[in-house]
């Protein structure tokens, strides 16, 4: 006995070893893009440009550009004729570390140093963006001196990028609608697949066999395939009704239809593993069958309600097919995964938009997942049977 | 409080029959132990009783009033499992006020009633658990606690101490008894395979097999009188030597060689139409003595010794193939293995059996001493 064990501690320490490094590896595969989104989406729009996410705690450098004023700003000192000012104006200061006016060489002088140009013109640059340009003739033009220069600014976190695309790009409208078809899109399942489950699991009747065999063979059917003869009969409906037909309502009657098979097979696999005492117990406590499932059955199956709640939740969440279809495309019933959609078109060069939209879509089913992930792993049957 | 009265009752599931015609009357107040080997039926007669499981054939009356069709809760039974079937998300008072509230009762009512069920079975100080914090024996309490707070007219109790270990099954069984003292007017039923369990606890046992009673008796009537083969060699432990024999002389007392040519005379009567027909004849290990003091009835070497203690069972090769005789001596006497014994019993514990295996001896103790 002890030999066995002592063998079955070194072969599981081996194993323990590898499951800790594979889950460490699948861990680190999963959260380090959406630390990249969630980093990001806090960063300066100009900073997510410059480096990347994993260098944010570092000071970026970048090469910018900009137009010194034009002649009419020059001043004569000493004979000769001065433009002065500050490269960044009133904006934030920035460290100059180089400069230079052509694009080929952007970082030709180093800041401080005084540069000659042609015909007698210097230029100085300091650290704090501070520039002097002197020439011995008069300035002409209304176009200024172009000056390129590297800048470094210390990283700088905000918010800013969720107050715009919360507040003025749509996605808090979305989020809205989101949680307006996702919510009663997982409620409305589970109650009918409760009742269905128990039915099905605990009670006798001509045809349960067949039916459950009917929801089973349901599972196989591909979504895709229904939607058109479905989208078929809603428009049926909404024209004898006269109402609009892409509603909430349809939506909602949609995920239903395609979460219940899956719901009542998971559901009444679970019931149908209670302990048959249990029922038997309650039926002679006088208990009916609805009381049965009311007070005995429902709150047994609260760990897979559970999960079937979080399986659904995070379908319907992130569904953009079903949304497509059976949902308009104005503001009032564009979905979260439409809007990051269209985002994508409109805005698909500005990441700091992309990467806060993209976390706001995702917070969601996250807090989900780890708000009743507990019930996974608690087993409520403990003490209820021999053993458990 | 209530009697049982069951006539012809079948149970089948589809073309398999369970239940084949039980006819039993059970009176008000009685202890009642069904037992038999695994898939005899008890188990499934004992649901049929409680209306877990319909009936397919005959009646089932309770207090005089057929029940068939009468659901579980109506029937004036409570219930209690071998799994316990306590209720997992609900505390030990929840559990135990499980039916009242089902039924509505009043809030005061329940609690005075699950109170005293607890105060019986010492379960107060644990009301406020869930089961899963309680050990296997306070489990099983609980369960009882469940059916004495329904108040029922029957108590039916399905292997109940089988989930126990041997210590806490011995001390669950005296409270089982010392249960059955205090309520004397209710009925219980209760199944076991455990034959300790059905021997001590019961007032009448009911031996079943095949979904047949092959008899129905008291403890010691069963012990002393088995109606048949089964019965005899399931009652008892270890089981009656059964060797086969013929009748050679008929009459009050019979004649009846068996192993070895050896004749043994039996104080049964058998009828004169017998005479030389095949029997089974039996005794059983603890009626049989070692040495002098009465005619042997066997004798050959001892083949293999089981101490056990206060006894030992004592294996002797009698000579009829690999199947050895087993008596029992008392523990403090030396038996060497190997050695040559002489065994006798007393004429009135032998037993015999016709070739149908019914006993030639159905009469009560009393009247064959």
């Amino acid at each position: 006995m002890a030999q066995a064990s002592g063998k079955s501690a070194g072969k599981s320490f081996l194993g323990r070893f590898g499951v800790h490094i594979a889950v460490m590896v699948f861990v680190a595969i999963w959260t380090i893009p959406t630390l990249g989104i969630l980093v990001s989406s806090l960063r300066d729009k100009d900073q997510i440009v410059a480096s990347g996410w994993w260098r944010a705690f570092s000071s970026s450098t970048q090469t910018e550009a900009a137009r010194l004023p034009a002649a009419s700003a020059q001043v004569e000192k000493d004979g000769k004729f001065v433009i002065e000012g500050n490269l960044f104006g009133d904006g934030p200061v920035r460290e100059v570390s180089a400069f230079g006016t052509r694009a080929q060489a952007p970082t030709e002088f180093a800041a401080g140093t005084v540069a000659e140009l042609k015909d007698g013109v210097t230029l100085q640059v300091n650290a704090d963006g501070g520039f002097v340009l002197a020439s011995p003739v008069a300035f002409e033009g209304d176009r200024g001196q172009r000056v390129y220069f590297s800048s470094s600014a210390p990283p700088r976190f905000t918010t800013e990028n969720y107050e715009t695309v919360l507040f003025s790009e749509g996605i808090g409208r979305s989020f809205v609608n989101s949680l307006t078809v996702t919510v009663p899109a997982t409620i409305i399942p589970i109650m009918i697949a409760a009742f269905a489950a128990y039915a099905l699991a605990w009670m006798r009747f001509p045809g349960r066999a067949l039916i459950i065999a009917v929801i089973i063979g349901l599972l196989v059917v591909p979504l895709q395939m229904t939607l058109i003869p479905l989208l078929q009969l809603y428009n049926g409906v909404a024209l004898f009704f006269g109402v609009p037909s892409k509603t909430y309502l349809g939506i909602w009657l949609a995920h239903t239809g395609f979460g219940l098979p899956f719901a009542i097979y998971l559901l009444r696999s679970y019931m149908a593993g209670l302990p048959r005492e249990l029922m038997e117990s309650a039926r002679i406590d006088g208990a009916s069958d609805f009381e049965i499932f009311v007070k005995i059955v429902l709150p047994l199956s609260l760990p897979v309600l559970a999960s079937f709640a979080i399986f659904q939740f995070l379908w319907v969440w992130n569904d953009l097919l079903v949304a497509m279809v059976f949902l308009g495309s104005g503001s009032d019933q564009l979905v979260l995964t439409g809007k990051l959609n269209a985002l994508l078109g409109s805005r698909g060069g500005d990441w700091e938009i992309l990467t806060t939209s993209a976390f706001v879509t995702i917070i969601v089913p996250l807090i989900v997942f780890f708000s009743l992930q507990r019930y996974f792993v608690r087993g409520l049957l403990a003490g209820s049977v021999k053993g458990g | 409080m209530a009697n049982l009265k069951l006539k012809n009752v079948e149970k089948a599931y589809g073309a398999v029959k369970i239940l084949h015609g039980i006819d039993l009357e059970i009176q008000s107040g009685e202890f009642i132990v069904f037992v038999g080997p695994s898939g005899c039926g008890k188990s499934t007669l004992l649901r049929s009783i409680a209306g877990l499981e319909e009936i397919t054939g005959g009646t089932l009356e309770i207090d005089g009033q057929v029940v068939n069709d009468v659901p579980p809760s109506k029937r004036g039974i409570a219930m209690v499992f071998q799994s316990y079937a306590l209720y997992p998300h609900m505390t030990v008072f929840d559990n135990m006020a499980f039916g009242m509230k089902i039924a509505r009762e009043p809030k005061a009512e329940i609690d005075r009633r699950v109170r005293q069920a607890a105060d019986i079975l010492q379960l107060t100080k644990y009301l406020d658990r869930l089961p899963k914090a309680l050990s296997g024996g306070q489990r099983q309490r609980v369960a009882i606690g469940r059916a004495i707070v329904r108040n029922p007219k029957v108590f039916l109790f399905d292997e109940p101490l089988s989930n126990l270990d041997a210590a806490l099954r011995v001390a669950t069984r005296i409270e089982i008894a010392k249960l059955k003292e205090s309520m004397p007017n209710t009925t219980m039923i209760y199944v076991t395979h455990d034959q300790v369990e059905a021997m001590t606890l019961a007032d009448r046992i009911v031996v079943l097999k095949d979904g047949r009673v092959e008899q129905v008796g008291s403890p010691m009537e069963l012990y002393r009188n088995p109606g048949n083969l089964f019965v005899a060699q399931f009652i008892g432990s270890p089981a009656m030597n059964i060797l086969p024999g013929k009748i050679e002389k008929a009459g009050a007392t019979t004649v009846v060689s068996h192993v070895g040519g050896r004749q043994a005379a039996v104080p049964i009567a058998t009828p004169a139409s017998a005479v030389g027909s095949a029997v089974s004849f039996g005794v059983r290990p603890e009626d049989l003595n070692f040495g002098e003091g009465g005619e042997t009835l066997f004798e050959g070497p001892v083949d293999y010794v089981e101490q056990l203690g206060e006894v030992q069972l004592v294996y002797v090769d009698i000579g009829r193939g690999g199947e050895p005789l087993v008596a029992k001596a008392p523990g403090n006497v030396e038996v060497v293995r190997g050695s040559t014994v002489r065994l006798w019993a007393d004429p009135g514990d032998l037993r015999i059996f016709d070739s149908q295996g019914a006993s030639y001896s159905r009469q009560p103790v009393a009247l064959a001493a």
